[in-house]
């Protein structure tokens, strides 16, 4: 679970130190970026990609949507759903809900009035929060009421923020008129299966209409309700993104068949996550021992679901209550008391004209990219590599390998360089001084990588990197991530023509359980 | 017998209160609870006790045998 980091807020005056807020930007911890020049490969990528017009205006600011957008946009979920009207065998309510954004676990629940406050004064403090959602920590739509007075209150008092929910889907149908009046243009449905043979192994029961239902029944009802709720949405021109949670044996090929359905019912993005699961947890997976699926198998099954269908590969499964850029968390900045004390005046003009600044930085990046990538014109290879990049954000290769809770990975070839997801790893470096253990963590969790980008790294972390095949790469510090893995690949590729160095395909590599946690 | 809410093993979730055919359970105390005044077991209005249907850990809302069990007015 994420815990604060050590950002100052900024107070939004009439006049905005803009260097000062970049500052601020610049400072957060980013996470995913954006795809090659080919399909993007979550979203969107930093151009309009293969999307039509209408869809990308809705979604390139929208950091849980867009790869690129989360560099720059910030997020907040309020907890004011608790209730919930399914079970899930990867959740366990009494010790909060591991997976899935995390989102039955949550610090404090709040009313609606609490959070329409709240959004309100994190919107003020941090210009870039431009999307609010409601996931949890149960079903948003188990939770009407609440749920939608949470959004009409925003909707009044600072309309240009985004308003998204995320369900099971179990009661969608019956609320899709609401969806649509309070201008909700974004759902998440998390769909784990679309056979109910499947599902029972999924979900234990259902409560629907007053029953509690358990088994295949059960299964087969929530999943017409899902598919069913899917079309109504898309049918009104809402946009729907599909969750999956990757369950190794159960689901995991099933998935293929899950993509087919949601993209044939007009679903825009499609989310494969690997499932969390640890006998702490208390839930029925984590205590039976099913496991998460590896970084290979989860890219795999990715990789084969990525046809027509737009794949999301930064989710950071976030809790019910983030508040921030992905990958960071600021919620304790915004506790209820400190949220009641704060006067807050909500200045729309100084919000635009962060975002305006925050555009044309987008822009130079796109830039800086195509123009390397024209350098790769001609070039035909089958060599594809994979490679680690240590980032604070704005799309630079900016963090010293130590410091780096995650990685981002991005898959390289002549087409360009594509991000295909994110690994999490502890500190490495932690005042100052190395731990060979915590070292042997990151390499188990890059150990498919051909290098790490870096801004800074130590000279014994470097040998054992070399070591084990994994070049660490410090010559592009502070400089854009794709134009300089384009630029290292073309190198690569040299070398592998002129007999230098010998092409070789790496192996596969853990996926460390847990939400990324900042430390203070 | 009217319900009752195992203290140690609420969640706070919120789901019984909304179930709830007879407004019984409220927030007291850090958790939910049930007045037993109120509660019907849901006879008469549904085929189970939606608060024990609904509730996301099992043997939470159990019958409380300090209390007589109900008997639907004939």
């Amino acid at each position: 679970m994420d815990t604060p980091v050590e950002h100052e807020a900024t107070h939004v005056e009439s006049t905005v130190d803009m260097d000062a807020v970049m500052q601020q930007m610049a400072e957060h911890k980013g996470c995913g970026t954006s795809g090659g020049n080919s399909k993007p490969s979550c979203g969107s990528s930093a151009g309009q990609g293969d999307m039509p017009p209408e869809i990308w205006e809705k979604v390139k600011n929208h950091p849980c949507y867009s790869e690129e957008a989360h560099h720059h946009y910030a997020r907040m979920h309020v907890a004011v759903a608790p209730a919930c009207n399914i079970q899930c065998n990867y959740c366990n309510r009494k010790y909060d809900c591991a997976n899935e954004s995390r989102p039955g676990v949550v610090s404090e629940r709040l009313t609606p009035e609490q959070a329409a406050k709240k959004v309100v004064a994190v919107a003020s403090t941090i210009p870039q929060m431009t999307v609010l959602g409601i996931a949890g920590p149960g079903d948003p739509l188990a939770n009407p009421a609440k749920t939608f007075k949470t959004f009409e209150l925003i909707s009044q008092t600072a309309p240009d923020i985004k308003l998204c929910l995320s369900t099971n889907g179990l009661t969608l149908p019956d609320h899709i008129d609401e969806i649509a009046k309070y201008n909700v243009d974004h759902v998440t449905i998390t769909i784990n299966m679309v056979d109910p043979e499947v599902g029972a192994q999924i979900y234990p029961w259902i409560f629907y209409k007053h029953k509690r239902y358990t088994g295949v029944e059960a299964a087969k009802i929530l999943s017409e309700r899902q598919l069913q709720g899917l079309e109504m949405l898309t049918e009104r021109g809402i946009l729907c993104k599909i969750n999956s949670v990757m369950i190794p044996g159960i689901n995991d090929h099933h998935l293929v068949e899950v993509n087919k359905a949601v993209k044939s019912r007009g679903a825009f993005l499609h989310n494969i996550m690997p499932l969390i699961s640890a006998p702490e947890h208390g839930t029925v997976f984590g205590l039976n021992g099913q496991r998460g699926p590896s970084a290979q198998e989860l890219k795999a099954l990715q990789d084969n679901c990525e046809g027509e269908m737009n794949m999301m590969r930064h989710c950071r499964q976030c809790r019910a209550d983030a508040v921030g850029l992905l990958g960071e968390d600021r919620s304790a900045e915004f506790t209820t008391d400190k949220i009641m004390e704060m006067e807050v005046d909500y200045d729309l003009s100084t919000r635009q004209a962060y975002q305006a600044k925050v555009e044309e930085e987008r822009q130079a990046k796109v830039a800086a990219r195509q123009e390397e990538l024209e350098t790769l014109a001609g070039q035909t290879s089958d060599i594809k590599v994979l490679v680690a990049v240590a980032t604070k954000g704005s799309g630079l290769i900016n963090e010293h390998f130590g410091h780096a809770k995650e990685f981002q990975i991005y898959e390289l070839s002549t087409a360009g360089a594509k991000f295909v997801g994110h690994r999490r790893v502890d500190l490495y470096c932690q005042g100052g001084f190395g731990d060979e253990d915590a070292l042997e963590t990151v390499i188990r969790a890059i150990n498919d990588c051909h290098a790490v980008f870096v801004a800074k790294i130590g000279g014994c972390p470097k040998a054992d990197l070399k070591a084990q095949g994994i070049d660490p790469v410090d010559a592009y510090a502070h400089e854009y991530i794709e134009k300089s893995a384009i630029a290292w690949f073309r190198d690569y590729l040299g070398k592998v023509a002129s007999g230098e160095i010998v092409h070789v395909v790496h192996g596969d590599a853990e996926i460390r359980q847990g939400a990324l946690i900042s430390v203070a | 017998m009217a319900y009752k809410i195992v203290a140690s093993q609420c969640t706070n979730c919120t789901a019984c209160e909304a179930e709830c055919p007879n407004e019984a359970i409220s927030e007291g105390g850090g958790t939910f609870v049930i007045d037993p005044a109120k509660c019907t077991e849901c006879i008469g209005h549904f085929d189970s006790p939606q608060c024990v249907a609904v509730c996301p850990v099992d043997d939470t809302c159990v019958l409380d045998p300090a209390h007589p069990r109900y008997r639907q007015a004939s």
